[in-house]
């Protein structure tokens, strides 16, 4: 016992006086948690609050086209600069660039012409089916479209919810103009506006209800990225670790203590006690920083789970297959260099494929087992079944003993690494 | 009264996994304790490779080693309390003062906390670490380095204390000091298997030589009988005699 007592002093000690190797610790990861979670949290924030800067230039004079614009201002989405009629394309991109807008809306000269005469048709095929008699000088019309301007920088996902937004407004005047002419055709004299805004006004509401286990709020970034960022700096203590193994090894402390007549079982268990304290270290002050910090800075506090025990066995789950790896990766490194390269790097991508950077349903089918490998994967599913759907640890069990099973299999690989290169 | 050897090496054959050619084929040699013996000879020609298959580091694949009569092929950890190591690398940590460093390698060593400050104090004081106890050996010359070297192979009093190349790199002062101490260590009882390429300092320091080239003992005595024998009259002249005078690998 003493000497494992001995062994965590000068593990401890040694983490303490590494200023860098501490700052890549605790620093950097609670940086990278504020710095994400704001950005995602004003995309979170976009179709509420942020609007998107759009140039809007209507070359059309018509009724129609200004209640698209009210429709289209109604959805909130965006944030509409009207322009003088321009002609050229280039006047669009000059125009773009000036008023610091990512997209912008060309409305054609025949716009309103062309909404008319749809709802005419419209109304005439109707009533014909009715039964009724109609005026059947309908047209065949051929009709300029809405032009929408994206920059390229624009991600899909955005694009497809103002095309979204654009085709519900053009929706919203298309039916508003038949109704006119459905009802002008029928009573012989205009639709009254209370009629109109009563029958187009009556969509049914959708109701939102995230799939939690216990009544919560609605998800929010914060309990998105916090979950995410504290595995992604539980795993980044390799560049700590795994460049101190590599230190000992090629110092020749790891021969000394061969030496020495004490197993080298409790110099591994040392190591892995105090970078597990510290795993711990860095959850609890991420997730205070949730809680405390975000609300003062405008992001949204972060919520624990209620099951804080689960919560406790999850980060201990995470911490031991983050110090498991970083021990094996330094045991296999020559270097110093190549342990910090190839960890951090690895990170990164066992990041990428477990989901944490792109969600894993959002991936190609062949990803979704590949994801499986990685022990992030695992980790990031036991968070969100805690953090986003507040589960217990009956729920989150599977995922503990899979992190449990990769952290064996480092720690397996780490004993055969040293055994074939004569350390222990 | 039978005393057993420090060292007994029984036709022992060791070869590096993956490597071609043996290393050693049917070594034997004895250390008597209180012995100050020397192990010498050119570059690559095995002397690393003997002191870490003394030491248990390397088994052979045939024959044994055995240390005051215990069989290093048992990998009983209990022998590695007769003896003490210092390598050639300052294998140690630098973040850590030389108080800490002697705290956790006194620990490994099998003391308890009392006996770890005691001997703690001493060495310091022997060695001349005193004002520095409490300062990161990163800051240090490379001779205070070699003296915490030193002090972590012996803090646990050893019966035999291996020392692989212990004054490279050191000024005159250092090297005396290091010298001394070995030898005070060695009237105390303790058995010293010692490897350098200083000569000079060989011939001050050692009783007993064996002289190996290519995986072989190919002179054995103490200096004087040796020197005798191949009439010369240093231990340079005698090594270069013995083991020629073309560049090794």
């Amino acid at each position: 016992m003493y000497k494992l007592w001995a062994s965590i002093l000068k593990d401890t000690k040694i983490l303490l006086r590494d200023k860098v190797g501490l700052a890549l610790i605790f620093g950097m990861p609670v940086l990278l948690v504020i710095i994400v979670t704001s950005i995602q949290n004003s995309a979170f924030q976009m179709v509420n609050k942020n609007k998107l800067t759009t140039v809007l230039c209507n070359k059309d004079t018509g009724v129609a086209s200004k209640q698209f614009i009210a429709a289209l201002d109604k959805v909130g989405l965006l944030n509409l600069i009207p322009v003088p009629a321009i002609n050229s394309e280039k006047d669009i991109k000059q125009l773009v660039r000036e008023k610091g807008a990512m997209i912008a809306i060309l409305i054609p000269p025949d716009f309103s012409q062309n909404i008319h005469d749809k709802a005419k048709n419209v109304s005439i095929k109707a009533l014909e089916s009715f039964g009724l008699p109609a005026d059947s000088t309908g047209k065949n019309i051929t009709s300029t479209p809405v032009t929408l301007y994206y920059d390229p920088v624009l991600q899909d996902a955005y694009r497809f919810s103002i095309e979204g937004a654009i085709q519900g407004a053009l929706q919203l005047t298309g039916s508003s103009e038949t109704l006119k002419q459905l009802y002008a055709s029928l009573n012989d004299k205009p639709l009254p506006d209370s009629t109109e805004r009563e029958l187009l006004g009556s969509q049914s509401p959708i109701n939102e209800v995230p799939l939690s286990r216990n009544q919560r709020d609605v998800p929010n970034a914060t309990q998105h990225n916090v979950p995410s960022w504290t595995i992604f700096a539980m795993f980044f203590i390799i560049l700590s670790l795994g460049g101190s193994v590599v230190r000992e090894k090629r110092s020749g402390s790891f021969i000394r203590l061969k030496t020495l007549p004490t197993p080298f079982w409790v110099g591994l268990l040392s190591k892995q006690l105090t970078y597990l304290v510290v795993t711990f270290l860095q959850a609890v002050i991420i997730c205070c920083i949730g809680i405390w910090l975000f609300p003062h800075i405008g992001l949204p506090g972060l919520k624990l789970p209620t099951d804080t025990l689960a919560l406790i066995v999850v980060t201990i789950a995470c911490g031991w297959c983050a110090v498991s790896y970083a021990i094996c990766i330094g045991v296999f490194a020559e270097t110093q260099e190549q342990a910090n390269g190839f960890g951090a790097m690895s990170i990164v991508i066992l990041a990428a494929i477990g989901g944490l950077m792109v969600p894993s349903f959002a991936m190609p089918a062949s990803f979704h087992t590949i994801s499986k490998v990685s022990p992030l994967h695992w980790c990031l599913q036991a968070y969100y079944e805690l953090f986003l759907k507040d589960g217990t640890l009956a729920n989150v069990l599977p995922n503990v003993l899979s992190l449990i099973l990769i952290a064996i299999i480092f720690q397996a690989l780490t004993l055969w690494g040293l055994r074939r290169k004569n350390l222990i | 009264m039978v005393t057993v050897d420090a060292i007994d090496i029984q036709n022992v054959r060791f070869a590096y996994p993956r490597n071609e050619g043996e290393i050693y084929d049917h070594l034997n040699l004895n250390i008597k304790q209180g012995d100050r013996f020397g192990v010498f000879g050119p570059n690559g020609a095995g002397k690393t490779t003997l002191m870490n298959l003394m030491t248990g580091l390397l088994y052979p694949q045939e024959g044994s080693i055995k240390l005051l009569g215990h069989n290093t092929a048992t990998r009983n950890k209990e022998i590695n309390k007769l003896f003490g190591f210092v390598p050639q690398e300052l294998s140690f940590y630098k973040e850590l003062t030389p108080a800490e460093n002697l705290h956790f390698f006194g620990a490994w060593a099998g003391l308890d906390g009392n006996t770890i400050m005691k001997r703690t104090r001493e060495l310091l004081h022997i060695l001349g670490l005193e004002d520095v106890r409490n300062k990161q050996v990163q800051t240090f010359s490379g001779g205070m380095k070699r003296r915490v070297n030193l002090a972590i192979g012996v803090i646990h009093n050893p019966k035999v204390l291996f020392l692989d190349e212990p004054t490279v790199g050191v000024d005159v002062q250092t090297r005396h000091a290091i010298i001394s101490y070995l030898k005070e260590l060695n009237n105390n009882g303790t058995t010293l298997v010692y490897t350098s390429h200083q000569l000079n300092e060989a011939e001050d320091l050692c009783n007993e030589m064996a002289l190996i080239d290519e995986g072989k003992i190919v002179a054995k005595g103490s200096i004087n009988e040796l020197l005798e024998q191949h009439n010369t009259s240093s231990l340079e002249n005698l090594f270069l005699k013995i083991t020629g005078k073309s560049y090794r690998n």
